[in-house]
């Protein structure tokens, strides 16, 4: 079925012709227009998929007319789809679930423009997990810096303009530094695709020649990515950007956009340098100590907030900081339990926000956990939503985030020298995890102190999104062993 | 010693790219971190740009019948760098408008002093 091989070009078009068609159509129209094109985009996404499992081969797609040295590529195997699909799942969830806030948040007249900036995010994802071009992957990684700053700042006001200064700061720095560290992986080989590049390296690294510019190329990619993606001790950004945001937004940034940078750098580990080289490198450990220190650093700071919204992103940069210490530990159960962590975060964060603002609306709009005592007893669906959400993210068996943390610690239990340390910041974040969101949740179901307000009904939207995001988890946490195999054949045929 | 002599365009483009860097990260003026941030992608197109030019060769637009490839630049980070400066122009862009909402709002461009009164803002909420 050959035919299958143009859906990741045709999505990836398809998102550019909406972005433009958008721009000229009201907000009702743009939205119908961005819900369509995610589900295409997803149905695509899931059917390469499921060809990929039942054909288990990686297809190199031309862009162009030219072979590989010198025109560009895409390549897809398992992973690549199936993270799109996750990806783009989840961003529907989002804009669904979030639509009350987006229509109260932004003006009627510039809301076409926040369906502009999805469509574009939505063709730059997709083109980063696609890629087979590391040129390609960094112009791609600023247009989606760009486009998710767009769906911040539609939103006008001071903080979350300031927010978003200060995100594109953090993310400016994250790039220039990548595409310093492409530019000299460029000067040492001479290619700008995968392939060549690793084959490239590989030699290098047998002749011995050029060690350090490799290290320092491949140090300042990973490190700009981990700006970009929230690694301790970049990760201060967070609780203003998750925090200010509408909550759509909030949701997409943490539980998406930070996630494919994640994916690329994984993809800079397993394909452009290989596992062998990086772990050569030893550029392993620093992302392992990052990884731990994040844990625990970014957890208290999450024990200590006093507001919901800005209390999950802290928890996001924690969670970040689990992938880090994954991808530190380097070896192949250790980046089975990053690949799903990934998808257990992505569906659980975005839960967790659109829940977490339903709530707070039950509750004059505020987010200060003093006015959230028993708002989930005034808006029961988006009670129960975020109940499921924080007995996942603590790691309750039958939810995905008990199967990640079990990945997670029978990953770290098989490295010698590090598995005392990551099974203790493995318990400590554990413990200090299930301190700040049950503390939230007993108190979201607590009966006394709700007099003040009146119960709320959630709109359908939100009903309906955060049905399936707790759906999804439940089916992916007690169905987990079908789609860890998929996981781990997408990585066999990543690396 | 002799190779930072020998390389010395490299090693003006890193060091262009560090003040670049520290200002974007470290000025509290949003104008000068605006500023900071296009230094560091002149550094890295003046990087890229170097890399690909060849002492005595043209660019490689075909004149007097000459194409061998050897007589020309290698145009790819030419290419690159035309990608870079749109990137550059277009993030600065958007900064610059972020700029001068914040401007508008709280009538000044130091970071902290804005991160100040939008909290008091929040807090009077």
């Amino acid at each position: 079925m050959s035919w299958m091989n143009d859906i990741p070009l045709f999505s990836l078009i398809a998102c550019l012709v909406c972005a433009a068609v958008s721009s000229v159509l009201k907000a009702r129209a743009a939205r119908n227009v961005t819900l369509g094109l995610l589900t295409a985009v997803f149905a695509g996404a899931v059917a390469l998929t499921a060809r990929g499992v039942l054909e288990n081969t990686n297809v190199t797609y031309w862009m162009g007319h030219y072979p590989a040295p010198w025109g560009n590529e895409i390549r897809f195997g398992i992973l690549e789809p199936f993270l799109t699909a996750l990806f783009s799942g989840v961003i529907a969830a989002c804009i669904v679930g979030g639509n009350r806030h987006l229509l109260s948040d932004v003006e009627e007249v510039h809301l076409n423009r926040y369906y502009v900036m999805l469509d574009l995010l939505l063709a730059a994802i997709q083109a980063i997990a696609y890629t087979n071009d590391i040129f390609t992957a960094y112009v791609f990684v600023e247009i989606s810096t760009l486009a998710s700053c767009g769906i911040m700042i539609l939103r006008h006001t001071g903080r979350t303009t300031l927010a978003a200064v200060r995100y594109m700061i953090f993310s400016l720095v994250g790039s220039g530094l990548f595409l310093m560290g492409v530019i000299i992986l460029y000067d040492l080989t001479g290619h700008l695709l995968i392939v060549p590049i690793h084959e490239k390296l590989v030699s290098l690294a047998q002749s011995g020649n050029y060690h350090l510019p490799m290290t320092v190329s491949i140090a300042l990619m990973i490190l700009g990515l981990g700006i970009k993606s929230g690694m301790f001790p970049f990760h201060f950004w967070m609780a203003d950007t998750y925090g200010a945001s509408t909550p759509a937004s909030s949701g997409i940034l943490s539980g998406v956009v930070s996630k494919i940078y994640i994916f690329l750098a994984v993809k800079v580990i397993t394909r452009v340098t290989g596992t062998e080289l990086f772990y050569e490198t030893g550029l392993q450990n620093v992302l392992y100590g990052f990884g731990i220190a994040a844990m625990i650093v970014a957890s208290v700071s999450a024990l200590r907030e006093n507001d919901v919204r800005r209390m999950l992103a802290w928890s996001s940069a924690a969670q970040v900081g689990y992938i880090y210490m994954g991808l530190g530990l380097g070896t192949p159960e250790a980046m089975l339990a990053v690949i799903y962590q990934i998808l257990a975060h992505s569906l659980t964060k975005a839960l967790l926000f659109l829940s977490a603002s339903s709530l707070s609306d039950a509750s004059g709009g505020s987010h200060s956990f003093h006015d959230l005592q028993g708002a989930a007893l005034r808006n029961v669906p988006a009670g129960i939503a975020f109940t499921t959400g924080a007995l996942s993210m603590v790691g309750i068996p039958l939810f995905m985030g008990f199967v990640a943390k079990y990945l997670f610690m029978t990953a770290a239990l098989h490295v010698e020298n590090k598995a005392l340390l990551a099974v203790v910041a493995l318990v400590v974040s554990a413990i200090l995890n299930t301190a700040y969101f049950l503390r939230t949740v007993i108190r979201l179901w607590a009966s006394e102190g709700n007099e003040r307000f009146s119960p709320f009904r959630p709109s359908a939207g939100l009903v309906a999104a955060c049905a399936v995001l707790v759906l999804a988890n439940l089916a992916v946490g007690y169905y987990s062993q079908p789609v860890i195999s998929v996981i781990q054949m997408g990585i066999n045929l990543l690396g | 010693m002799a190779s930072f002599l020998t390389n010395n365009v490299e090693v003006v483009a890193i060091v262009l790219f560090s003040i670049g860097f520290t200002s974007l990260l470290l000025h509290k003026n949003l104008v000068k971190k605006i500023i900071g941030l296009n230094i560091m992608d002149t550094a890295v197109d003046l990087f890229l740009a170097s890399m690909g030019y060849v002492q005595g060769k043209t660019a490689p637009i075909v004149e007097n019948g000459i194409v061998e490839a050897s007589s020309y630049i290698n145009p790819l980070p030419s290419g690159l760098v035309l990608t870079s400066i749109v990137v550059s122009v277009s993030v600065t862009a958007l900064m610059l408008a972020l700029t001068v909402r914040l401007y508008h709002r709280y009538h000044t461009l130091n970071v902290d002093e804005i991160y100040l009164l939008a909290r008091e803002e929040v807090r009077r909420k």
